[in-house]
């Protein structure tokens, strides 16, 4: 196992994440172009320099607010079976709804990649992406690929190496909220963090909590205290 | 301090308007990023979408459309795999005499030879050769449709219709899903947020026909259908009674959702919003191999590995005699009486029973069924397969009929399982079992009553 690393691949519906994952692991996962294409868990492997990548392609989802089961499997995934790296897979084309997603991702866990897919409809398309800026401004790598025409990737399998040895490292940049959040998170925040330790970001439970998102309380409950209690 | 009393804490500090705070943030944020990171050079913009869409989902062109470009693939299918169907049926009929003489050879005792050759070699080959070629074409356009961005048209065409059923209109997307597999699509209702819309999609799924269902609407449709007519015009009927069976498939959707959610499943469906992706130009060789070699090949993989024992299991139950009677003429005899009031008999019972592990068998449990018991030896080509039918007293009316039991009838193993996981259920599992179940009882039996009445016969 000390070889093998797991990557989760999260983003919004049809960015071509499950394009991605077939043409990295030689899979067949089921592509097409709609929203709500992958709904469960699809695995395959990818070597690169001796490690093994377990690749998970989880479910599209636009929020990991869980509003819906498919949110929830690709959310708990995310934060509480902790792959060694997070890509979040975004459209050139529509960066702006897509960039939510992975602010959210960037608020649970630290190891991600933002991986820009479909710069090749982007490009014709006239959209240009200053990739190092938004690398400096996130606080996380930011690559540019084509899935479907398989560019890029030497770039983007060389980045999660980097991660996962740690020649890299993440810094991803905190969302800092109006005063009034702030505030009602420091309320709350030292007594999340006595329960769920380091095990989960208090920062983000407490934002959560804030949020009203029950179904996390009880899957926190039922993954992590139930030993406790 | 227990994390429910942090919860309750949590929400006092929070409000409403907070929590409308906390994900305007995340979009200000994303904006903010997308001002400085991105920058646009053309002011064209890509108009191509947006011509396309006001043609496909038109309020006026969208569903004529939408049923043309289902007839064009079925029509391709249907018209295609003809020659190959036969083709093949051929090519594994001539190699049966060697065979034959090999088993001649070793000496093998007649049993071998009956459930190796008559049974399992003759079974599997003739899946092949009648799924094969229509799966190889039928999969591909599909999947080009598909990567051409077309589903979600179809879901915004259909929204409408399901939101007036009281359903949710993301139901149309799993049901599309259902076209390929139901097993999967269950699964796929997950996108639903809503339990009881989601429930609803789950119960109604089995509606549209799954792979394992195509094979046999597909055949029997070509064989009793366009009887009467030839050439380019015999695949134009073919292609049309296909389609029709497939919106009937759909209205029953509609039926039972509208049904359901005026009773049991009560309540006002919920807003959401649908993607409209870009269309996107098909990598056509991609596609084209990836849906044609690998899904239509592990389709059929599933239906010989399971057609395979259920090959060999028919023929023993059909070779072991209690008294003067086979097993397998107790269990068609004792069907046969409720067969022939749906408008068809104990074998066709006995192949949907036995078929319950999957669909892809029923077909073949059924040819073995006639073959063990029939008079036929020589058996090279499609015009035979046509005639173990007639042999057992079928018609166009036992066709249709085992056309629609097959579309209406209760889920596959699979499926069941998928269902009960999804809704750890063993209640609303047993009515997607039992909600099918009635109406493809309901449906050929008045058929089959009204046609004895008028005498369409």
């Amino acid at each position: 196992m000390s070889n093998s690393y797991r990557i989760a691949l999260a983003g919004n519906p049809n960015t071509g994440k499950s394009t991605l994952f077939n043409a990295l692991t030689g899979l067949r996962q089921h592509t097409g172009n709609w929203a709500g294409k992958t709904v469960s868990l699809a695995e395959g492997t990818v070597q690169h320099k001796g490690k093994t990548f377990r690749m998970v392609d989880l479910p599209g989802t636009y929020s990991l607010f869980s509003n819906s089961t498919d949110e929830e499997v690709a959310r708990n995934y995310i934060v509480f079976e902790k792959p060694d790296v997070t890509l979040v897979v975004l459209d050139a084309t529509s960066l702006e709804r897509n960039f939510n997603l992975a602010l959210q991702v960037l608020e649970m866990t630290r190891n991600v990649i933002v991986c820009i897919n479909l710069i090749d409809e982007a490009e014709k398309q006239g959209i240009k992406i200053n990739d190092r800026l938004l690398t400096k401004r996130l606080g996380i790598p930011v690559v540019k690929i084509s899935a479907r025409n398989k560019t890029g990737f030497p770039l983007l399998l060389d980045t999660i190496e980097r991660l996962i040895t740690g020649t890299i490292e993440c810094h991803p940049i905190k969302t800092i909220y109006p005063d009034d959040i702030e505030e009602q998170i420091k309320k709350i925040e030292p007594q999340v963090s006595k329960l769920v330790g380091d095990r989960l970001s208090s920062r983000w439970v407490s934002l959560r909590l804030l949020d009203g998102d029950e179904t996390l309380l009880n899957e926190i409950k039922k993954r992590m205290l139930l030993k406790g209690d | 301090m227990s994390i429910q009393q942090l919860y309750s804490e949590a929400q006092e500090l929070s409000s409403p308007k907070m929590r409308d705070d906390i994900v305007q943030n995340l979009y200000d944020r994303s904006k903010q990023l997308c001002l400085e990171g991105v920058s646009f050079s053309k002011v064209k913009r890509d108009t191509r979408t947006e011509k396309l869409d006001a043609i496909f989902t038109s309020p006026i062109f969208g569903f004529p459309i939408m049923i043309i470009m289902l007839g064009v693939v079925f029509y391709l299918t249907v018209a295609g795999a003809n020659v190959p169907s036969s083709m093949l049926a051929e090519f594994f009929g001539s190699l049966e005499p060697y065979l034959k003489s090999f088993f001649d050879f070793i000496h093998a005792p007649d049993w071998l030879f009956g459930v190796l050759v008559l049974g399992l070699y003759r079974g599997t080959t003739w899946v092949i050769s009648v799924m094969l070629p229509p799966m190889a074409i039928f999969f591909p356009t599909f999947a080009l449709l598909e990567n051409f961005g077309y589903l979600p048209r179809v879901a915004f065409n259909m929204d409408r219709l399901f939101k007036q059923v009281g359903a949710h209109g993301k139901q149309s997307l799993t049901m599309a899903m259902g076209f390929g597999c139901n097993a999967a699509a269950v699964i796929s209702t997950r996108i639903i947020e809503s339990p009881r819309e989601r429930m609803l999609a789950i119960l109604t799924n089995n509606f549209v026909p799954c792979n394992g269902r195509w094979g046999t609407l597909i055949v029997l449709a070509s064989l009793f259908m366009a009887a009467n007519f030839t050439g380019g015009l015999k695949s134009f009927v073919t292609t049309g009674v296909i389609v029709s069976i497939v919106i009937f498939g759909i209205l029953v959707t509609f039926f039972v959702s509208w049904t359901l959610s005026k009773t049991a499943l009560k309540g006002v469906p919920t807003h959401y919003t649908l993607e409209l992706p870009p269309y996107r130009r098909p990598k056509f060789f991609d596609t084209v191999i990836r849906s044609s070699l690998s899904k239509s090949w592990s389709v059929l993989l599933r239906a010989v590995k399971v057609a395979a024992p259920a090959a060999i299991l028919t023929w023993i139950i059909a070779n072991v005699y209690i008294g003067d009677t086979s097993i397998l003429m107790y269990m068609v005899q004792f069907l046969d009486p409720f067969g022939k009031l749906l408008g068809l008999d104990g074998y066709i019972m006995l192949a949907f029973l036995l078929g319950l592990p999957a669909n892809e068998i029923v077909l073949p449990i059924l040819l073995m069924g006639y073959l063990s018991t029939g008079s036929l030896t020589e058996v090279d080509s499609l015009v035979d397969l046509k005639k173990i039918f007639l042999e057992h007293g079928w018609t166009w009316l036992t066709a249709l009929n085992m056309m629609l039991f097959s579309l209406l009838h209760y889920p596959c193993g699979t499926t069941l399982l998928n269902i009960y996981k999804e809704t750890k259920s063993a209640k609303w599992t047993f009515l997607a079992f039992l909600i099918p179940t009635v109406i493809a009882i309901f449906i050929p039996l008045m058929i089959t009553q009204m046609a004895t009445i008028f005498g369409w016969l």
